[in-house]
């Protein structure tokens, strides 16, 4: 077995309902300590991961979404230079495309989608959001394992 | 026939902004204005909490400046459980708050300066769009790139060390701090590996100021006319007339440097401050009472803290401090895009801050926490990235907050950002029969100039384009567009 280097990276607020499920994913996965696997999340994505993401084999980036298919997307990601009006934010595409810049390589980037529904001011999923969560950890753990044996990445 | 134009950011979930250029028959630029939908309702969600919940609530306000609105909480809730009006915290709880907030100020600085300004400065306002952004900054200018992306690095692991965690941090607490920096914390930021310690911070930071000096050098007229326009100041200072960030006493300044508030204590700042509601946005425009509401408006923000403070108590930043002021022959400086320049010296001083904090044997000590007789009501002031913060609570004999009431930077400086929308559109749009993307730019960029927080932290993927849809005086679309 060849075991690869991983770096996931769930980002969202959890104080805003269903925008949470990538930072509440990291929390899940944290407790499994699986090993081989760099865990991190934030409020959002920004110029400084794209350092932090360098040297990793694979990464995974777990975000809420408004419109992925239910109960949850996963697809590679390439490079983009998108940037919008006076965020302070990036894309993943984005951040990958300024690590290539930076760092003159790219690593193999997926990103995992999971559909939401309620964004207000409170902590906590909302119950298809929980459902959709569930689904989607269980996912994730497939692909991880598949990625630290190195066996294809199956994209949905 | 008349045409409107509207350049607008689709919302998040809380927060966006379109601007409407409205054009007469002749061409001519009628009216613009900046609409900014500011979230409504915290204000309301807070009611019912108890107090000591309030410093980690309100980061769900905002995924940008979370730690702004922490300690700005934090410092409201300071009042409350008797522990004085900002100067009666213990050493190392007000130290390890000033490292987390010159920590922000210093990555927020950083990411600004890099991600959003550099790119209009390196390739111009009617240069490729599909470069014109940090990517092809570090395309084209690796090192500036690379330094952008370790400040803001260097400063997010700061604000972790203090406020223990990147989400939700609990750094501050009612009276204090919930902890200190360890030795091996404050080593790491003092002596790591190169780029990130301070002392490469502060080089680096060094240098950002002498790229913009360079810049306006030799691009004077662009810089210094971009967008011009005679306004008040208002920030916080300290007693002795010094910048400070974290604390201090309200200082407003007219036009020609006139103090219209001076020493004033932020506890009080209802009695000078009213907010004005008008039909057509959904934001508040804040005014100084004294003034009135026509003419009371204010910028905040670094060109206002410059032009507020005296002196800057640090070397190398007050070095730069008095070139800048030099400049204006020590009259306040109204030039919008000089906004940038003044954000690169408070990003030199925040570093040197940062410095003489990391030395300071304070931070490794256990007295945290300061209680005393408890009061009713508390308010909280600070100058956050983008201007001046403020935070007021009341709470009810069930320790629950009864109300609140939050004047954020994006909102005191909503009269400037239409100021400098119209400026620039009368410029750039006045005469024009066809719209190109740099003629967009141009007013994007004075907004951006401010810095403003049009969305905050709610993110859902696919939520972030911006659209700009172009409508006669009929109401009809002539064009539409997303980017």
């Amino acid at each position: 077995m060849d075991c690869k280097s991983i770096y996931v990276y769930g980002f969202g607020n959890p104080g805003r309902q269903d925008d949470g499920l990538g930072p509440m994913i990291i929390d899940k996965l944290e407790s499994e300590n699986i090993e081989g696997i760099t865990t991190d999340s934030n409020y959002q994505l920004n110029i400084e991961d794209a350092d932090n993401i360098a040297g990793y084999d694979f990464v995974v980036f777990v975000d809420a979404s408004i419109d992925a298919c239910e109960p949850f997307s996963f697809g590679r990601i390439e490079p983009s230079a998108e940037i919008t009006f006076t965020t302070h934010s990036m894309s993943p595409e984005s951040v990958i495309a300024l690590c290539g810049d930076i760092h003159g390589m790219i690593p193999e980037t997926y990103v995992l989608a999971i559909r939401g529904y309620e964004w207000e001011m409170f902590e906590g999923l909302s119950e298809k959001a929980i459902s959709n969560f569930d689904a989607a950890y269980s996912f994730l753990l497939e692909k991880i394992e598949d990625m630290l044996t190195l066996k294809k990445v199956k994209i949905n | 026939m008349g045409r409107k134009i509207t350049i607008e950011p689709v919302t998040r979930v809380e927060g966006h902004g379109k601007v409407t250029i409205q054009l007469d028959d002749a061409g001519n630029v009628a009216q613009s204005r900046l609409h900014i939908v500011e979230f409504r309702g915290f204000e309301r969600f807070v009611q019912g909490r108890p107090y000591w919940e309030a410093p980690v609530l309100v980061q769900r306000l905002c995924g940008i400046c979370p730690v702004s609105h922490h300690l700005a909480a934090a410092k409201a809730m300071d009042v409350i459980v008797g522990a004085g009006t900002g100067d009666g915290l213990t050493p190392t709880g007000e130290k390890m708050r000033r490292l987390m907030h010159y920590g922000q100020m210093f990555q927020s600085h950083a990411l600004h300066f890099f991600h959003l300004a550099s790119p209009d400065l390196l390739f111009g306002a009617d240069g490729d769009p599909a470069i014109r952004n940090v990517i092809g900054v570090a395309l084209e200018h690796k090192d500036l790139a690379v330094q952008g992306v370790m400040m803001r690095k260097f400063g997010q692991e700061i604000i972790r060390a203090t406020a223990g965690k990147k989400i939700h941090g609990t750094g501050a607490i009612p009276g204090g701090i919930n902890k200190n920096l360890s030795v091996a914390e404050r080593d790491e930021f003092l002596k790591g590996a190169d780029p990130l310690n301070v002392d490469k911070m502060i080089e680096w930071s060094k240098a950002a100021v002498d790229f913009f000096k360079d810049y306006h050098a030799k691009n004077k007229d662009y810089i210094d006319n971009f967008s011009v326009f005679p306004s008040s100041h208002l920030s916080i200072i300290r007693k002795d007339g010094a910048m400070d960030l974290y604390h201090g006493v309200l200082r407003c300044i007219d036009a020609d440097g006139n103090k219209l508030l001076d020493d004033v204590d932020y506890q009080d700042y209802y009695k000078h401050i009213g907010e004005e509601v008008r039909s057509w946005s959904y934001m508040k425009f804040p005014y100084l009472r004294k003034i009135g509401m026509e003419k009371g408006w204010y910028t905040v923000g670094p060109l206002a803290r410059l032009n507020t403070c005296d002196f800057i108590p640090t070397p190398l930043a007050q070095k730069e401090c008095e070139i800048f002021k030099a400049y204006t022959n020590g009259k306040p400086n109204h030039m919008s895009m000089h906004m940038h320049w003044a954000r690169l010296i408070e990003l030199l001083h925040s570093a040197e801050v940062i410095k003489e904090l990391l030395n300071d044997p304070d931070l490794q000590k256990d007295d945290l926490v300061v209680k005393g007789t408890k009061q009713k009501e508390g308010v909280g002031l600070l100058e956050a990235p983008r201007g001046t913060l403020f935070h007021h609570y009341r709470i009810n004999d069930d320790d629950q907050i009864e109300m609140a009431n939050l004047i954020v930077s994006t909102t005191n400086n909503n009269e400037p950002m239409n100021r400098g929308v119209n400026f620039v559109a009368k410029d750039v749009f006045t005469g024009k029969k066809e719209i190109t993307e740099g003629m967009m730019n141009r007013v994007e960029m004075v907004i951006r100039a401010y810095d403003p927080c049009l969305s905050c932290a709610t993110h859902a993927l696919g939520q972030m384009p911006m659209e700009i849809t172009l409508v006669d005086s009929n109401g009809e679309i002539l064009d539409k567009a997303r980017k």
